[in-house]
């Protein structure tokens, strides 16, 4: 990517992120974060277990205040508005969660018609033909009457998908959206998500680990690591693995710059093995 | 932390929590206005913490009465005051034992219910789904559940009422043989309305807010695990029995 295509990106960025500094629970998560997330394109944020993906997605829909740092969604800076003003962006953002956050007491229709209960006021029949569309995009029109707890892991992703496009928002966050997706699923699911992006020109961000999958449909990759960005560029660019970060997390080595260990006291010593050191 | 500290860490924590309840409190009643769009949901929770409570609260209501009759009945014997059976019942049921048995009743089955399903709403991140689609939980969730339990309980206290007076009745007067009409006029001669049921109305709205804002509190509050949500909802029975035995002593103080 050479200077005047990152020009053109930070002048068409639908999020700007700079000087992010985040302490949770005394450890540092975020020392410096800078970056944009482009109008209309899909943007993947990668990054070893536990760096602070979704905690990134949490301070760009305002659900969490950083120490430090500014983050601008669409001209406006997160962070100073006020709440009213917050829902409204909230509007125009679709997020799908880790972990679905379906309503239990909703059945799989009335989730995905939630969204539009709240804020619209549209006739039901026209309500009903949008949620069986998406239901439709999703392969599951036919679980609409479902509850729930009656679906299968993968089957909550897809309706929370569904739920998280219902609206057509500019910016569609999908945090592991692959998770306990069968191989059919999972092609049908990236087809959507670049279909959506190609037909209504929709922003997403796709927190994800799955990199042949994040390779099929994102246009760029940032990858986070030890609370900063530590590459940024294409998926074919980045998976070369040309720097010890994107060398080691692309081939999935243990040894490298990212510990897979989590800090510990000497193995042999904790153990009280003979001869080991104090 | 010096000894000083942690010899105090118990009430500074005690205080900080009710510190928190009370924003938690101002957060809900500016939610009502708001919440009144969704009142369909207002209903359905009047449904789920008072139509669903009437089973306990009616058998309750009906061996509270009985057991009244009967000790009454002995003790009133001693001094030969029997017919004030039906006037001594209603005025301990329409003061006192109505709305603080019921509010205790209120607790254990409906306020543990509304911790826990709001604690699992927070564990499986339902509430922050629902402030990612504009949907604000203090007006969609907490709200409708406070204004039902401040609507549920003085119904469920008229309730416990009547049908405690009603088993007083089947002790004293068809097993034990008390004229009935001694019963029923001694009793309509003796209570008031406004100085006794009214005020025992009064007191259950009382108690009807302060379960519902505890029970919605921890629940809202709790951590998201199932241990948290465990201790979230024993935390709701023992603050809404402390709070309601001590609004009692506090209301009877002024109602008197």
């Amino acid at each position: 990517m050479n200077a005047n295509q990152d020009d053109a990106l930070i002048r068409d960025a639908l999020i700007r992120i700079s000087g992010l500094r985040t302490v949770l629970n005394g450890k540092t998560i975020f020392d410096g974060v800078d970056l944009d997330i482009p109008r209309g394109k899909i943007t993947a944020i990668m990054g070893p277990s536990g760096t602070g993906k979704t905690t990134l997605m949490r301070h760009i829909t305002g659900q969490l205040a950083p120490d430090a740092g500014e983050v601008i969604v669409d001209g406006k800076n997160v962070w100073s508005l006020s709440r009213d003003a917050l829902f409204e962006l909230r509007e125009k953002i679709g997020y799908l969660f880790q972990n679905s956050a379906l309503l239990t007491d909703f059945s799989v229709f009335e989730n995905v018609a939630f969204p539009l209960r709240q804020h619209l006021r549209l006739p039901e029949e026209i309500l009903r033909n949008i949620v069986l569309t998406k239901l439709q995009a999703v392969g599951l029109r036919g679980a609409a009457e479902l509850m729930p707890s009656e679906l299968s892991g993968g089957m909550v992703r897809r309706v929370a998908l569904a739920r998280a496009i219902v609206r057509d928002p500019m910016l569609i966050i999908y945090d592991e959206p692959f998770v306990g997706l069968d191989p059919i699923a999972l092609n049908q699911i990236l087809k959507l998500i670049r279909t959506l992006n190609e037909t209504l020109g929709i922003t997403s961000i796709l927190v994800a680990h799955e990199l042949a999958a994040v390779r099929r449909v994102a246009d760029s990759i940032y990858l986070l690591a030890g609370g900063k960005i530590a590459a940024h560029g294409a998926p074919d660019e980045l998976s070369r693995g040309e720097t010890p970060w994107t060398r080691q997390f692309f081939s999935g080595e243990a040894d490298g710059p990212v510990p897979f260990h989590y800090p510990a006291p000497d193995y042999a010593a904790q153990l009280g093995l003979a001869g080991a050191k104090a | 932390m010096s000894v000083a500290s942690r010899a105090f860490l118990p009430f500074t924590a005690g205080l900080a929590q009710l510190g928190a309840c009370g924003i938690f409190l101002l957060q809900t009643l500016r939610a009502v206005p708001r919440s009144l769009r969704y009142f369909r949901e207002t209903v359905r929770q009047v449904f789920f913490v008072g139509a669903m409570s009437l089973v306990i609260i009616m058998t309750c209501g009906l061996f509270v009465g009985m057991v009244l009759g009967l000790q009454l009945y002995h003790t009133l014997s001693i001094f030969g005051g029997t017919a004030a059976l039906g006037t001594v019942v209603a005025l301990s049921l329409y003061r006192e034992l109505g709305p603080v048995v019921t509010a205790l009743l209120f607790a254990g089955r409906a306020g543990t219910s509304i911790t826990a399903e709001i604690g699992l709403m927070r564990a499986t991140d339902q509430l922050d789904a629902m402030e990612m689609m504009a949907v604000d939980p203090l007006a969609y969730v907490v709200a409708p559940r406070f204004l039902a339990g401040i609507i549920a309980m003085p119904l469920l206290a008229c309730v416990f009422n009547a049908l405690g007076i009603l088993g007083a009745h089947l002790v004293g007067v068809s097993w034990l043989g008390l004229d009935n009409g001694t019963f029923w006029s001694n009793m309509t001669a003796n209570v008031d309305v406004w100085d006794d049921v009214v005020n025992g109305v009064w007191k259950s709205t009382a108690f009807g807010a302060v379960c519902t804002l505890i029970a919605t509190f921890q629940g809202y509050t709790s951590p998201p695990t199932s241990e948290g949500v465990a201790y979230a909802t024993t935390r709701t029975v023992v603050f809404s029995s402390i709070a309601t035995l001590a609004i009692d002593f506090i209301m009877t103080a002024f109602l008197m």
